[in-house]
């Protein structure tokens, strides 16, 4: 019984955090998968070379740095040079800047994946490139895309836990104030385990029924 | 810009070698850490095909548990939470434990659409010849598989390379712990979280540019 | 006279569908045996029962005197079986040439590691098949690299090699492109000209006809009409396979 409303307790710590967890998840995912479609639109369709070798980059910066390092540098390292952001929003900017460069290789290859023939198609019937684009394209690109999306969105949900390394007050941030305070580690962790399982299992769930309706779309 | 630069110049004598010993330190680390998930992520996939079903629910299980925690959670179970059931780990040894567990379940999940891409004709044929199962998957199945997972592992390499940063949170004494502690000893955090991230991206770079090269043609 | 290879009462099932339903036929050592018959009567279960690629559900299937498949009253698994598969070279209608290995390797691996040749004699052997097959040219090269025949014949080489009592082939044909089936039955011509013995299963007629010493009409998971070759396709007795033998010649 003991044992049950320690759990309780802590779980009741934890859920104070939650509510961070989720909105830095859905806000950096959305701030993801903006920047990510536009920087796979302008390096897919886009002429400029220069610009193609710029969100290059970007990519190559985002995707072999962790991500620890680029929140420090973003919390610790802007605020020494006087451009000091709150914990919550460097945690959002960074996660999303980062996210940007993954989603964007994720819409790349969804639209690397469509058969020359939809474009053409497109163009005969008299289409502009800008409609082709943006009416036959990609609502295609972004069903090849989503099952690799929700992925991505289940990692983000995850690495939110990176974020109480900078102090933004979320599960792990509970969670880790909560053990300084107690010799309940094993199951302070456990607790949160299960909590992001929690969170992960509803999404995981929504992807499989989203892949369902709309993916798994037939070239 | 120059004062940006300036502390470089003043510091590089000190900060190198710091730094180049921290590099050795996360590459000993990740590279620990994926040999043990290579072995944990074979022996699932395989476990994954097997004719016993409580196997295969098992491996399900923990293939979706761990896709489900976060690496952090499951470092810190490791870490601070097994002592208080009585078992110690040092740092170092939690760390690799960690991302060798979290990223099994990401190899397993390589090898075994591995396993899915090769036709069952494949080992048939093996089979035809004369080859005992053993044979049929080590000289014939095997080699195939590791042929198309072999850019995806080198990408799995390199988000390892990447979250085995998170062992500094553990104390283990890598680069980004390093990082940490030089930039409160010089009070340059900026410059010193950017030499971090160069030191990072310099490891994981020629691997990412490896992964691309070996992709097959229609991955690229 | 023993026949070197005795299959009775053979039986598959699938679940609840029987797919042969008791197949019985001997064949001679040299013999030439054609099965023929429209798509999904079974040839290929029937084939693949023989080296136990797939299970049969009942029957008995001899080769040289030795149950196949069944030791001291018991199944045997896939490791027992190695040896017995040995025995049988087969060749399938996809090929199913390694991608991994050369040309050379895809023929000589199994020499080595199943037969225990030495690499230098398996590499020897190799090419010798290779050279029965018309591919030495080739014997460097990648499988991928090689046109529908080419890995056809390469297969067969394949199975050469195991110095197999029996071939089995599998509609060795019917995945290549018109103008490259006959550099493979040409092959397998000179190959019954050796005097081996083969079980084809085939949609190739003519080749039957001319090849086989005898031809089985399979339909409907049985045997339901069997002789000698030229008499079988050229005035067939059963209703069935005088239907067959009409549409397939359209
Ligand atoms: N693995 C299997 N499971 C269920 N049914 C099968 C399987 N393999 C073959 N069959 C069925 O058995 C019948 C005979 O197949 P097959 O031997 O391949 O015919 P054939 O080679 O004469 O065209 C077909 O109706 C096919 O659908
Ligand atoms: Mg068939």
């Amino acid at each position: 019984m003991t044992e049950l409303s320690t759990f309780i307790l802590i779980l009741e710590g934890l859920l104070a955090g939650a509510g961070v967890t989720v909105v830095v998840t859905l806000v950096s995912l959305l701030l993801s998968v903006s920047l990510g479609f536009v920087l796979a639109l302008v390096r897919q369709f886009g002429k400029r070379r220069a610009l193609h070798a710029l969100i290059d980059l970007y990519c190559e910066i985002m995707r072999n740095i962790p991500a620890l390092t680029h929140l420090f540098i973003l919390y610790f390292g802007l605020a020494s040079i006087g451009f000091r952001l709150s914990s919550i929003a460097a945690a959002i900017l960074g996660l999303g800047l980062i996210g940007g460069a993954v989603t964007c290789d994720l819409f790349r290859a969804g639209f690397a994946a469509l058969p020359k023939g939809q474009a053409e198609a497109a163009l005969a019937v008299g289409f502009t490139p800008f409609q082709t684009i943006l009416d036959i394209l990609t609502p295609q690109a972004m069903r090849i895309a989503l099952p690799s999306l929700g992925n991505y969105a289940v990692q983000l949900l995850k690495d939110t836990s990176i974020v109480s390394a900078i102090a933004a007050p979320e599960i792990m941030f509970y969670a880790r104030s909560m053990v300084t305070s107690s010799f309940q580690t094993t199951l302070i962790y456990t607790t949160v385990a299960l909590l992001y399982l929690a969170l992960a299992l509803p999404l995981m769930q929504a992807i499989r029924i989203l892949e369902n309706r709309y993916g798994r779309l037939k070239a | 810009m120059n004062r940006f630069i300036q502390p470089y110049v003043d510091n590089a004598g000190e900060w190198l070698p710091l730094l180049l010993e921290a590099m050795g330190k996360t590459a000993l680390l990740s590279i620990c850490a994926f040999a043990l998930s290579l072995v944990f992520g074979l022996l699932l996939a395989v476990c994954r095909n097997t004719r016993w079903r409580w196997l295969e629910r098992g491996v399900a299980l923990y293939v979706a548990t761990v896709r489900g925690v976060p690496l952090l959670a499951i470092l810190f179970l490791l870490y601070f939470g097994l002592p208080g059931a009585g078992v110690t780990f040092d740092a170092f040894t939690a760390a690799v434990l960690a991302l060798a567990l979290a990223f099994a379940a990401q190899v397993a999940e390589l090898f075994r659409a591995g396993l899915m891409a090769i036709p069952a004709g494949q080992r048939e044929a093996a089979l035809a010849v004369g080859f005992t199962p053993y044979q049929s998957f080590t000289l014939i199945v095997l080699p195939q598989v590791v042929r198309i997972s072999i850019a995806p592992l080198i990408v799995t390499f390199v988000s390892l390379l990447k979250d085995s940063s998170l062992a500094s949170l553990i104390t283990v004494d890598e680069l980004a712990l390093t990082g940490r502690a030089m930039a409160t000893e010089y009070f340059l955090p900026l410059q010193i979280y950017v030499a971090v991230g160069l030191c990072y991206f310099l490891i994981a770079w020629p691997f990412s540019l490896l992964s691309k090269r070996l992709a097959p043609p229609a991955a690229r | 006279m023993n026949p070197l290879l005795r299959v009775t009462g053979l039986t598959k099932s699938y679940g609840p569908v029987e797919v042969l339903k008791g197949i019985d036929f001997k064949v001679a050592a040299g013999e030439k045996i054609a099965l023929i018959g429209p798509s999904g009567s079974g040839k290929s279960t029937c084939l693949r029962c023989l080296n136990f690629l797939e299970k049969p559900s009942a029957g008995e299937i001899h080769l040289d005197g030795e149950r196949i498949g069944v030791r001291l009253g018991r199944p045997m698994n896939d490791r027992q079986l190695a040896p017995q598969r040995a025995e049988m070279g087969m060749v399938f209608q996809l090929f199913n040439l390694w991608p991994h290995l050369s040309v050379t390797e895809n023929v000589a691996i199994a020499a080595r590691k199943v037969r225990g040749l030495s690499a230098r004699e398996a590499r020897e052997l190799a090419l010798d098949m290779l050279a029965k097959v018309h591919m030495t040219h080739r014997a460097a090269a990648s499988p991928q690299e090689l046109s529908g025949g080419q890995q056809q014949r390469v297969a067969i080489a394949r199975a050469l090699a195991q110095k197999p009592k029996l071939m089995l082939f599998d509609e060795p044909t019917s995945a290549l492109d018109p103008e490259l089936v006959h550099e493979v039955l040409k092959v397998m011509e000179e190959l019954a000209a050796e005097g081996r013995t083969m079980l084809i299963v085939t949609h190739e007629i003519a080749f039957a006809r001319d090849i086989a010493d005898r031809v089985l009409f399979l339909d409907g998971g049985r045997i339901v009409e069997g002789g000698p070759a030229r008499e079988l396709i050229l005035s067939p007795r059963e209703p069935r396979t005088q239907a067959f033998l009409r549409q397939i010649r359209h």
